[in-house]
């Protein structure tokens, strides 16, 4: 559906973005993570064929994003970030403008244009100068403006900023009723979000693609990593000896202290081998109490910070 | 073609629900009325020396067309070179300020039809101006026969260099984002265009000429007193369609910079 090649952009002497391949499937939702200036909105400006690449290509739905822009932007519907919205008009009135610069039909505009509005919940400040209505509120007018024209491809930038939760909480089901139906990208810097709503993830970082995988199996290889957190009675000291003897164990720390010796110690393992049974004998056999033993999961947030940090260490190191 | 009245419309509609329309009007008719009652206040005073001592005291002349009309249209050509630049500064430039203008680029919509949908709303809205200008002929009307085909070609005269203003005023708001600075420049240089006749005297004869044939004011004077020349329509059209094609050449090169 969109197929990205060798794609860059650059602006003066920056390089927004420094040959950039991906591809979505039909129906695929797909998060595009990235911290602030990493390129991802440089990226959505050239899908929506706002902005030229200085080399590269883009074919969308199999038309050329710079031949055929039009057609290409006939099947796009797109959230810039901020939402920017012609202040002066009211909801309905700027969905009925865009539903005909859309090329819906005059006779199926009204309709549409209800149909979205009930759909985001908008029926309340249709009325409304723009100007007036909440960021919440723009918002979803926002959506809902990508929105009509039942367009195929959806590229939202960073559709749930300024959002309270709950609003935050409609918006990711909508976008996650799509999943089959539409082609969706979304921008984000908040991994739950991206975790929640999309099946693959695109991480970005300075210009280039950093990691492309399926957001399952990008949180399993991150899993490898054994952490865990075990709540023993003891002595610290002895503790840290008796752990200290266990195979496989890279990493003890104290996480939580407490005056009656019952420490929370967070301990990391090699990867891939399970020693929970050793840990675990190791602890009752030498007469400490071993209250309770839980394994960590990584978030996906330090999955991003390490993938994000690692670029640029290696940066550091190239030079 | 859809599109470009979806999008005319739009750009009309939304002049008058800013106050800036309103203060464009009402700032207008104070001016041109304040004109017109200085000029029909002259005219009266003029005529009746002339009922009183049979001779001629003025350059008014004794016709309503060359003492009331041609002056007015004069004047109402002035307050225009003020005021549109107030129309157009908004076009391109508020839209790029709030972000809308990448909303706008992204929808299905070509290039030159934007441009044209801007272009024609302003001149819309203009052309509420001048018709509002209607009054005074009218009033004049009232006490004396006025020679139609004159106002009617002052009119034409008036929407033709009106939009060669507009088209100017709409390629400048698209360089900027800065509406004073859109506003600032177009008069700047509507006003230089206006006035290249100036240097005529100055100047060698050949440069002379076409400072003369370049300048907007020389192409309305012939309009004004009624005469419509090809060459002075040609011209506004050149004018017109340069502007306009400079504009859509920015647009695409805005694509490239991002």
């Amino acid at each position: 559906m969109i197929r990205v090649s060798d794609l860059s952009k650059q602006y003066g002497a920056l390089k927004a973005i420094d040959q950039v391949n991906f591809h979505v499937e039909k129906g695929e939702i797909v998060g595009f993570l990235g911290p602030n200036g990493a390129g991802k909105s440089t990226t959505m400006k050239i899908l929506t064929c706002f902005t030229q690449p200085t080399s590269g290509s883009v074919n969308i739905a199999g038309f050329d994003a710079f031949n055929d822009s039009i057609e290409v932007r006939k099947r796009i519907g797109y959230l810039p970030e901020n939402t920017p919205l012609y202040e002066e008009m009211t909801p309905r009135s700027l969905l009925r403008f865009i539903a005909g610069l859309k090329g819906v039909p005059t006779k199926e505009q009204n309709k549409k244009v209800e149909e979205v509005i009930s759909l985001f919940g908008i029926a309340k400040f249709s009325g409304k100068l723009i100007k007036y209505i909440s960021k919440g509120q723009k918002q979803r007018v926002g959506i809902a403006q990508a929105m009509i024209g039942e367009p195929e491809i959806l590229i939202l930038d960073e559709p749930t900023v300024g959002l309270d939760p709950k609003q935050i909480h409609e918006i990711r089901d909508i976008i996650k009723n799509m999943q089959g139906k539409r082609t969706v990208i979304l921008s984000t810097h908040i991994l739950p979000e991206v975790s929640m709503t999309c099946q693959r993830i695109l991480i970005i970082n300075k210009g280039k693609i950093v990691t492309e995988e399926s957001t399952v199996n990008l949180m399993s290889r991150f899993h490898s990593h054994n952490i865990f957190e075990i709540e023993i009675d003891g002595d610290e000291k002895k503790v840290q000896s008796v752990l200290r003897d266990v195979k496989n164990i890279l990493r003890i720390d104290v996480k939580e202290k407490s005056n009656d010796q019952r420490n929370i110690y967070e301990i990391e393992t090699e990867k891939n081998i399970d020693n929970r049974r050793e840990i675990s004998h190791a602890v009752v056999h030498n007469g400490l109490g071993l209250l309770s033993f839980k394994t960590v999961s990584r978030s996906l947030e330090d999955i991003f910070l390490e993938l994000v940090t690692d670029e640029k260490e290696a940066e550091v190191k190239d030079e | 073609m859809n599109n470009f009245v979806t999008l005319f419309k739009k750009e009309f509609f939304l002049f008058f629900t800013s106050p800036v329309a309103y203060a464009i009007i009402t700032i207008f008719m104070l001016m041109a009325g304040f004109f017109f009652y200085n000029i029909f206040a002259y005219y009266s005073v003029v005529s009746q020396q002339i009922a009183m001592q049979g001779i001629v005291s003025g350059s008014g002349g004794i016709n309503v067309t060359e003492g009331i009309l041609i002056p007015f249209h004069m004047n109402i050509s002035v307050v225009v070179l003020l005021l549109i630049p107030l129309i157009t500064m908004r076009s391109f430039s508020e839209e790029k300020k709030n972000g809308t203008f990448e909303l706008l680029m992204t929808y299905p919509i070509k290039d030159y039809e934007v441009v044209l949908g801007k272009f024609f709303a302003a001149f819309a809205f203009y052309g509420v101006l001048i018709t509002l200008t209607l009054i005074y002929p009218l009033i004049v009307s009232v006490y004396a026969s006025i020679e139609l085909p004159v106002l009617i070609s002052s009119l034409l005269g008036l929407l033709l260099m009106g939009a060669a203003f507009i088209a100017v005023g709409i390629l400048i708001s698209s360089l900027t984002e800065n509406q004073i600075i859109a506003g600032g420049l177009t008069f700047g240089v509507c006003l230089i265009f206006w006035l290249l006749g100036w240097m005529e005297t100055e100047a060698s004869p050949e440069i002379g000429t076409v400072l003369k044939h370049l300048s907007l004011i020389e192409h309305f004077q012939n309009f004004s007193k009624g005469t419509i020349n090809t060459k002075d329509i040609v011209y506004y059209f050149d004018f017109i369609i340069l502007m306009l094609f400079l504009t859509l050449r920015n647009l695409d090169s805005n694509k490239w910079r991002g």
